[in-house]
């Protein structure tokens, strides 16, 4: 992808990237209820776009659009400046998008260590052989892998669990393993199913910091659905409002808080 | 010591060595459910079919040559050739993985996400079909499988065994095949464990049988592990064929070896790889022994029940196995 773009920068101030996914008029159908319908949006490299929206509103199908697991009866979805055919989610994996899933999609029977490791599937390349028999340069892509994911565990602060099987962890730490995961996979699109649903306080405070860190650090783009409007106010760089499969709103967060149609869509709005 | 207490020796051991052929053929179940809820009915059969097709290979007979010669009214039987063992086998293992590929692809594809009883009575119907197609391919007749595995009573353990005991003693009597079969069954389950712990292909089959979303997720194709899958426990069933075959003759009533895995697997768990060959092995000292000291008292074939009494006591005091994953009902 070309880097000649003008930086983009959004009307709070920050400084954000090149266009690396864009949605187009989307529109995704369950037999005749519709979804999603016409969506139009665009995620930007390295920001922290937020999908909102009350309960049944499609920000999970958007996302499971995304991620491959729906396709859309109508729209194009371009991803790094080419426009991404229908595809299978393990196909939409392989480029780079990486997810998390609001129930936690875990290995339970397998370590932490192991949960994460599957995360560099995708980074495997040497023959099913080399790696029985454990020779050079499968041992040195073993060791490369292992030490991406060690850095992940240091980073999320969860050495401490590396070798307990994910089934007997706690929910946060769960989130937690699943984000990792997810992360060992070094995407170039990160997509957050509601990381911080059904988390107390302090661990919503945890997990607003990694996601801060992460989006620091490695530069990782971020795409979340979240029901806390605090968060997603304070998290993201912009955001768009869905509400009945309808976009109606999208901007940085200053601008969705006053805008009027999102306002009633959240608080409701009296009929006469 | 006395003669008795190495008798039993000798039976405890004899028994140890068939328990590894039953543990060979309920690994092949372990291997399916474990990947994909699926409990393989045609395990058994796929063994049976994995044997005639090594055998046809070898003698170089033509597939379907009744049905063709019924057809076309020739009389062809032979290619006239004969394929050495070790090609054979590796052509067999080809045809097997085919197989896998062609289960999946037109069979299991498009019953991803039914019911367990749907896909189980799949794989009933899947073994009457390989058992009709490898009469139709190969001939219902009693073979012989010779692939080269010594047989007879091994001397070396008999003269080296004799000392033990005394005069009445003449050393332990233990077949070679079934030494070669255990060790051979080692080494299978050796590599199966290396390829599930540290290759990619391993890991990643490790994850679909865990969770198939969050296998997607990571950039797994669940059709890509499924074929593999169904290929390992083809292999599996190739060597545990070869082994029957080898030890009894390659016959029909070869499938019902499927029916003495049942009860290993209830004793070992479904789920558990080491669970299928301590399942083995109990089951196959318990029935020799239990022939050996109950037996004249009751008149007898006790092996022929004795599994699957033992089976159902189990079912009842622990029933997810030795090795299997406990049930636990959350309210």
């Amino acid at each position: 992808m070309k880097d000649t773009a003008a930086p983009y920068v959004t009307t709070d101030g920050r400084q954000i990237g090149d266009v690396l996914m864009d949605m187009r008029g989307i529109t995704l159908r369950f037999g005749g209820v519709e979804a999603i319908k016409n969506i139009s949006f665009d995620i930007r490299e390295g920001e922290i776009r937020a999908i909102i929206g009350p309960n049944g509103a499609g920000k999970s199908s958007m996302l499971n659009v995304i991620s491959g697991f729906y396709n859309p009866q109508e729209g194009e979805v371009w991803f790094r400046g080419e426009k991404r055919p229908a595809m299978k989610p393990f196909q939409v994996a392989r480029l780079g998008i990486a997810r998390t899933f609001q129930n936690i999609a875990l290995f339970d029977g397998m370590s932490v260590l192991d949960n994460i490791m599957t995360g560099r599937l995708t980074h495997m390349k040497t023959g099913m052989l080399s790696q029985m028999i454990w020779k050079g340069r499968a041992e040195r892509e073993e060791v490369e892998n292992r030490a991406v994911v060690e850095r992940i565990i240091d980073f999320l602060e969860i050495q401490a669990i590396r070798k307990t099987p994910v089934g007997r962890l706690p929910y946060g730490l769960k989130k937690r393993v699943e984000l990792a995961r997810a992360l060992a996979a070094e995407p170039k699109l990160l997509l957050l199913d509601e990381p911080m649903a059904g988390m107390n306080v302090e661990e919503k405070e945890d997990m607003s910091r990694f996601i801060l860190d992460v989006n620091d650090e490695f530069g990782t783009t971020i795409a979340l659905i979240e029901h806390d409007m605090g968060v997603v106010m304070d998290l993201s760089d912009r955001v768009v409002v869905m509400d009945y499969g309808r976009k109606i709103g999208d901007g940085t967060p200053s601008e969705v808080r006053n805008n009027q149609e999102v306002i009633d869509a959240y608080l409701g709005v009296a009929h006469d | 010591m006395s003669a008795d207490i190495l008798y039993t020796f000798e039976v405890v051991i004899n028994g140890l060595m068939s328990g590894v052929l039953y543990a060979l053929v309920a690994l092949g179940f372990v291997l399916i459910f474990k990947a994909s809820g699926i409990f393989n009915y045609a395990q058994g059969v796929m063994a049976l079919f994995a044997a005639l097709t090594l055998v046809g290979i070898m003698e170089g007979q033509v597939p379907f040559a009744h049905v063709i010669n019924a057809t076309f009214g020739t009389d062809i039987h032979t290619f006239g050739w004969t394929v050495p063992a070790l090609l054979g086998i590796a052509l067999t293992l080809v045809v097997m993985i085919v197989f896998a590929w062609m289960v999946h692809t037109f069979v299991f594809r498009h019953l991803v996400g039914q019911e367990p009883i749907i896909l189980f009575m799949a794989t009933i119907g899947l073994a009457y079909f390989l058992e009709g197609v490898g009469d139709l391919m190969w001939g219902s007749d009693i073979k012989t499988l010779d692939v080269g595995i010594p047989q007879g009573g091994s001397l070396w353990v008999e003269n080296i065994s004799a000392h033990l005991g005394g005069d009445d003693f003449y050393g332990f009597f233990i077949d070679k095949l079934d030494i070669t079969a255990s060790i051979v069954a080692a080494i299978l389950v050796a590599g199966l464990i290396v390829f599930a712990q540290y290759t990619k292909q391993g890991r990643a089959m490790r994850a679909v049988a865990d969770d198939h979303q969050a296998a997607l997720s990571v950039g797994i194709s669940l059709n890509f592990i499924w074929v593999l899958v169904w290929s390992l426990a083809g292999m599996v069933a190739l060597v545990a064929g070869v082994m029957w075959g080898a030890k009894s003759g390659v016959q029909f009533s070869l499938s019902l070896i499927a029916l003495k895995a049942l009860p290993v697997l209830m004793l070992g768990g479904f789920t558990s790889i080491p669970g299928a060959i301590v399942g083995g092995l109990i089951i196959g000292v318990g029935e020799k022994l239990f022939e050996y000291t109950v037996g004249p008292m009751v008149g007898g074939a006790t092996e022929n029940w004795f599994a699957y009494v033992l089976a159902l006591i189990f079912l009842v005091f622990r029933p997810q196995g030795l090795f299997g994953e406990r049930i636990i009902e959350r309210v």
